[in-house]
């Protein structure tokens, strides 16, 4: 069954040329059915993969399948091949299963949409170059897969190009992430050079074994980290998630929150022994910037008014917190908060796009309120994925969470500390979001009464095809925390799973004080968590005192006007600059070996008399020439 | 015949210096006629110049390669001919009595 691990990318490969050969004559809903079943086979593909390592011995559950050479280029040996081990099947299973609950969402929401089935070609393109990238066995695939994903976000962040806001959403988000994939390239050329090989058995091999010099393996981190920051949204090259909310629902809820986002996370846990071969400061400052990644993007969160920007500022911050994990060490926790944040960010994103569906297409939350009565499925899940993500136990989130704070504490009590701060505000603008939105009095009469566009207007529940999937990820993100609790060893399931992966990465905590008071970090967390509930509470719904939201928060502290301001200004003229350095050094180098070509050839064009008997005179002067040369000067003959 | 002139045996170096002379008249005589039918016929004998010295030196050194050579010149020659001769027919017949200095129209 490993061998067949190449059946897991194939079914979203065949349903994406199913439909872009016959798409348009599936039509709606039967394209949308093709692409969610395909996935499925995927997901049940990868469920067989899963039992059959699972069948191994812990240490034999790496299994490399190579499809075919790619790249032979002498010394640069490249496979499309495929590695099966824990952490990639790990992937493979949430991508799958998330991926096939969101497709079977999207058919009931995209519905009536003209470009149906355009949409579920993008999104099988999508699964699949996905799953390439977390299949992959060395760089290049993953690369590949790397690439297509990036490609696919473009394609569903501007997919109602109409709006010129998704059209720029999209290219933002494309130009962003090519700063991503230049530090990627570099990694996989400095890699080459130093190991010799790109893929992750040589590269990691020889970290283990030391033959990786410690400089280069920390330019090879350094330089994967600037990869996975442009993809997971760090900072500074965050600024392209909030904007990709201009996508689909959907969209938002599978790419930019469940899947593709957590790429970053899931190549820096694949070169972990690099990592951790690689000077000290390295982990530290990619432990710093996701730390500063999370304060930042929650303090956004908790001004915004789009119920979409919330999630995808709270995105970015959760990312912040597994950035903060790997700079700690701490795999097996970033990896386990990567799944359960898959499971309640998905839930909470499709719910508001299930919202968004009852209100007409209404995203600001300033005209919602009082929706719990009108759509009590959606309230019930998406009060689920709050608790989840805002750490109230026993809710998955609060577990990966508290992992994460657990090893930060073993690392720093400052990155702890912050880190609770965070996670404060997370509770706080989660609570906020849902008190605005579900609950406190219906705001969204006046404001349709006012503009007039809609007449009579209710709310109305979503239909069963969506609901589903909400009632399966609010199930998920309910016990998702199962995985790995922190009682007993033989309760860390998940760390024994991923243990042959991170085995030579994984700091070791077992003997630090954060370790040994492990319960009362869990009471602080909870505490934590209950104040920012409690905090929230009373602005909101007791309105004791007036919410703080200073408008530099709502613009994500200027920064996005800072880059545009700066690109606009200094920027513009230093490129102007460039571009007339271009224009009259390099090509008038290029124009003027031309001139000279011309000038010199206008002379010799007079020899051209087109005289025949001048030709045939220079020609006998030329052979004596060339015989006086021969015979008299060199001497031949 | 008389006895003098069988006592003289023609060598080698009567057919070069054969040979060089009727290369020289060709090549001077592409050189300073202009009627164009005369130039090729110039060619012509610069080519069978050459073709002489071929077959001398082939005789004297005793190797059959410098004759074979002689047959891929003649055949190439009457082939060149051919072409030429067509051009030149034609040239003359459109414009009679025009010179190889007058056809300068491709000069540069």
């Amino acid at each position: 069954m490993l061998d067949l691990v190449w059946l897991v990318p194939l079914f979203p490969l065949v349903g994406f040329v199913l439909i872009l050969l016959g798409g348009r004559r599936l039509g709606d809903p039967k394209a949308g059915y093709l692409a969610t079943a395909m996935v499925a086979l995927s997901f049940l593909a990868s469920i067989g993969v899963l039992a059959e390592l699972w069948s191994r011995d812990p240490s034999e559950r790496r299994h490399v399948v190579s499809l075919f050479s790619w790249v032979p280029v002498g010394s640069l040996q490249v496979d499309l091949a495929f590695l099966v081990d824990p952490l990639s099947i790990t992937m493979c299973l949430f991508v799958t299963g998330i991926g096939a609950l969101i497709h079977l969402y999207a058919t009931g929401y995209m519905h009536g949409d003209p470009r149906y089935s355009k949409f579920f070609l993008y999104l099988n393109l999508f699964v699949l170059s996905m799953l390439v990238l977390v299949l992959g066995e060395n760089l290049l695939v993953t690369f590949l897969g790397w690439e297509g994903v990036g490609a696919c976000s473009y394609f569903l962040i501007s997919f109602w190009h109409e709006r010129e806001s998704a059209a720029t959403a999209g290219k933002k988000a494309f130009v962003t992430n090519r700063v991503g994939d230049w530090g990627v390239m570099m990694a996989m050329f400095l890699a080459f050079e130093a190991v010799g090989t790109i893929s992750y058995g040589g590269i990691n091999a020889a970290a283990e074994s030391g033959a990786l010099s410690q400089s280069t393996a920390t330019a090879i981190a350094m330089m994967l980290f600037v990869g996975a920051a442009g993809k997971s949204a760090q900072l500074p090259l965050y600024i392209w998630l909030p904007d990709a909310m201009e996508g689909p629902t959907p969209v938002s809820a599978l790419i930019h929150a469940a899947t593709m986002v957590t790429a970053g996370v899931f190549l820096l846990t694949r070169v972990n022994p690099v990592i951790e071969v690689a000077a000290s400061w390295a982990p530290t400052l990619i432990a710093i910037i996701g730390l500063a990644t999370a304060l930042f993007a929650a303090t956004v969160a908790v001004a915004q008014n789009d119920i979409k920007k919330v999630l995808a500022y709270s995105t970015v911050s959760q990312l912040g917190f597994m950035f903060m994990a790997i700079g700690s060490g701490a795999y097996v926790a970033a990896i386990f908060h990567m799944v359960t944040h898959a499971f309640f960010k998905a839930l909470l994103f499709l719910g508001s796009g299930s919202v968004i569906h009852g209100m007409h297409h209404e995203q600001d939350m300033r005209k919602m309120g009082a929706l719990r009565a009108f759509m009590p499925v959606t309230a019930i899940t998406f009060i689920i994925g709050w608790l989840a993500i805002a750490g109230v136990p026993p809710f998955a989130g609060f577990w990966s969470k508290d992992e994460i704070l657990l090893y930060a504490f073993a690392k720093s009590p400052v990155l702890y500390a912050l880190g609770l701060v965070a996670a404060l505000l997370t509770a706080y603008y989660m609570t906020r979001q849902v008190v605005m939105v579900f609950f406190g009095e219906a705001r969204w009469h006046d404001a349709h009464d006012e503009h007039g566009a809609h007449g009579d207007f209710t709310p109305h529940e979503s239909p069963k095809v969506m609901l589903f999937p909400l009632v399966v990820l609010a199930v998920l993100s309910t016990i998702g925390g199962a995985l790995q609790l922190p009682f007993a060893k033989s309760l860390h399931h998940l760390e024994s799973w991923l243990h042959p992966v991170v085995e030579f990465g994984e700091a070791d905590i077992g003997e630090t004080w954060a370790y040994r008071n492990k319960y009362l970090l869990l009471v602080v967390a909870i505490v934590i968590a209950l104040a920012g509930i409690a905090a929230a509470v009373a602005v909101y719904v007791k309105k004791r005192r007036p919410p703080i939201e200073p408008a530099i928060l709502e613009e994500g502290w200027r920064y996005d006007k800072a880059v545009s301001d700066f690109m606009g200004g200094p920027g513009r003229k230093a490129f102007a600059r460039i571009a007339w350095f271009d224009a009259t050094v390099v090509d008038g180098a290029v124009n003027g070996v031309a001139r000279l070509v011309r000038s010199s050839s206008a002379g010799l064009r007079r020899t051209q008399s087109g005289f025949v008997r001048q030709y045939a005179a220079l020609l006998g002067v030329g052979i004596v020439v060339a015989l006086v040369w021969f015979v008299v000067i060199r001497g031949i003959i | 015949m008389t006895a003098a002139l069988v006592a003289v045996q023609p060598t080698t170096t009567w057919y070069l210096v054969l040979a060089a002379m009727l290369f020289t008249i060709g090549a001077v005589g592409v050189l300073v006629r202009r009627n164009p039918l005369v130039m090729f016929m110039c060619i012509e004998l610069m080519l069978n110049a050459v073709n002489l010295s071929f077959v001398a030196l082939a005789k004297n050194l005793g190797d059959i390669s410098g004759q074979t050579t002689v047959f891929f010149v003649m055949v190439v020659a009457a082939a060149e001919v051919v072409v030429g001769l067509g051009i030149v027919v034609a040239i003359l017949r459109r414009r009679p009595g025009t010179t190889a200095d007058d056809l300068a129209e491709l000069k540069g």
